[in-house]
């Protein structure tokens, strides 16, 4: 298991270091990125402080240098816009952020393991189809517009939730609810499929045939089973929910790390933009090595070769 | 009873994207009016079956008096036109990586690996956001960063499923023919593999076409005036709590071609997973 474990940490650190040079390459393929901060109205001075106070006349591969070194030394860079180190302004956004993502799958979680359940106990049967349905319609949802018809329907319509911000912990309930939506359908499948393979395996029967009660078997023998690709695609969903909580964030004025990105991006602000992609791709491989070493651990399988 | 629910929704997908499609195309021909045409004496007209429509305007008009119907159909064209080119460049890059991995395997199929836990791990959204701001945002640079982001699952599906077929007899056959590895790649494990492709290219194109509309609606995607789903909901968006048809027009339009996509696909798989077993 060990070995196994070396092999993922390493491939992690290479990722990341693509990740690095990605992000990089990224927000230099404005051309020149000074002329983008600067603005329509910049004169010729504008940019040439620009330029010397960024450190952007130097040659492409001292900055690439610089980017990792500062990564190294846990400095992210400074926001042109704040006019403040980016970490900082991460670290005030991420509880937001975090917060949401954990809400959202917490919600996909508890709406699709037990749907899924319920849909392999009765393969084939209507309710199967009619949850299987569920789940294709619900991929089907424009996440941002289902934001803004619940907003009008529950927030304006019935005043039962906030409609924006979160000053209020209830202000996470409509956010997560729609965040959840693009999780549910996948993690909901799986589920199933993991429930129908443990439903009609050897030691569930046996377990039938000692006479334990149908609870007993679906939730202690079957779920065990069913459970551990759900739980490693469940840690690679909140990586995909943080990802993309830039539209959620956007959908209901929530200033969180997506919200940041948004906005660094439409105004240019690069040290951000390469920043946030790379903080959130680490966290991304950080929870896929942690699915890892989960699965590990709960496969006996894993851990003996 | 059972078959017969499943089925019928199968058929409706397949109706509803062809339908689509047939409208995007007759576009010019059964639009009543200019899409692009403004009329500032006849701004935020309601459908004509609600209160206070008119027949001229059967969905009724924008905040700047464009005919909502005409930008519906047109919206069409453009959801179809990328959810259509963005899967044929990420369905070439990602098929194209995939099979050379499962195929020659070893490092080869390590290298690939790679690249696609490199692609996963990148946040996409951001990502597309990134370069369509810093590149400039019009209909093909959308296009392009979406089919340059979004081949990941054929990669993935073209690679297992090339393992699976890589160790049968007419492969084995066809190299003690003395073909050659390009001719076994092309003629051999392509055409075996393309049935499970051609359900990836379903779900991608759904993805894509959600993604544009995600992307248009944080004003990076499709510039205006150009009539994008995702846009009209975007530039709707502030007259939507006095007058929710506003974004609740392109949203089902959104919604029901997805939908009809997705439908399809699910039909797809199983017709060419029957074909495979029979």
């Amino acid at each position: 298991m060990l070995k196994f474990l070396a092999r993922r940490a390493v491939l992690a650190v290479l990722v990341m270091l693509t990740v690095l040079t990605i992000s990089f390459a990224l927000t230099r393929l404005s051309g020149d990125v000074a002329v983008s901060m600067a603005g329509p109205q910049a004169t010729q001075q504008d940019i040439a402080t620009i330029r010397k106070n960024y450190g952007l006349d130097r040659p492409l591969i001292v900055q690439f240098g610089d980017w990792v070194g500062g990564v190294a030394t846990g400095n992210l860079g400074r926001s042109y816009l704040y006019h403040a180190p980016v970490a900082e302004l991460i670290r005030a956004r991420l509880p937001i952020t975090l917060t949401l993502g954990l809400t959202g799958l917490a919600i996909a979680l508890l709406v699709a393991i037990p749907l899924g359940i319920l849909a392999a106990m009765h393969e084939g049967a209507w309710l199967d189809r009619a949850i299987m349905m569920v789940a294709v319609v619900g991929q089907a949802m424009p996440s941002f517009w289902l934001g803004l018809v619940l907003v009008i329907w529950l927030g304006v319509k019935l005043q039962l939730l906030p409609i924006s911000g979160v000053d209020t912990w209830d202000g996470y309930v409509l956010p997560g609810v729609v965040l959840a939506f693009s999780a549910i359908p996948a993690l909901m499948r799986l589920t199933r499929g993991g429930m129908v393979d443990a439903l009609a395996s050897d030691y569930v029967r046996t377990a039938r045939a000692k006479g334990l009660t149908r609870v007993s078997v679906v939730l202690k023998h079957a779920l065990r089973n069913a459970a551990m690709p759900v739980v490693a695609v469940a840690a690679v969903q909140l990586g995909f929910m943080l990802g993309g909580s830039v539209v959620i964030e956007s959908v209901f004025a929530l200033n969180g790390v997506g919200y940041l990105a948004w906005e660094s991006i439409a105004k240019n602000d690069f040290p951000v933009v390469q920043a946030v992609v790379l903080f959130l791709a680490t966290i991304y491989v950080a929870l896929t090595l942690l699915a890892d070493m989960l699965n590990a651990v709960l496969d006996p399988r894993l851990r003996v070769s | 009873m059972r078959i017969g629910v499943r089925r019928l929704a199968q058929y409706l997908g397949f109706v509803i994207v062809a339908g689509l499609a047939v409208v995007a195309i007759i576009a010019p021909w059964i639009t009543p009016h200019d899409p692009f045409l403004q009329n500032l004496d006849a701004r935020m007209i309601p459908p004509s079956f609600m209160e206070g429509g008119v027949p001229q305007h059967f969905l009724g008009t924008d905040q700047i008096g464009r005919d909502y119907f005409s930008r519906l159909i047109y919206g069409a064209r453009i959801s179809m036109l990328i959810g259509v080119l963005v899967v044929i460049c990420s369905g070439l890059i990602g098929t194209t990586l995939g099979v050379i991995g499962g195929f020659f395997g070893g490092r080869v199929d390590a290298v690939v690996m790679f690249i696609i836990t490199c692609r996963l791990s990148i946040p996409f959204i951001l990502v597309a956001l990134t370069v369509v701001s810093f590149v400039g945002s019009s209909l093909s640079v959308v296009v392009m960063t979406l089919g340059l982001l979004l081949w990941e699952r054929f990669a993935v599906v073209a690679r297992t499923t090339t393992m699976q077929v890589r160790t049968l007899d007419y492969i084995a056959a066809a190299w003690a023919a003395g073909c050659s590895r390009t001719h076994i790649l092309l003629r051999e494990v392509l055409p075996n593999i393309l049935h499970h492709l051609i359900v990836v290219a379903t779900l991608e194109m759904a993805l894509a076409i959600l993604l544009e509309a995600a992307l248009s609606f944080l004003g990076l995607g499709v510039p205006p005036p150009l009539p994008s789903w995702g846009l009209m909901i975007a530039e709707a968006k502030d007259y939507m709590f006095f007058s929710p048809w506003v974004i609740m027009v392109p949203g089902l339009a959104l919604f029901v071609l997805v939908l009809g996509i997705n439908l399809l696909g699910d039909g797809l798989r199983d017709r060419l997973g029957a074909a495979r077993d029979a």
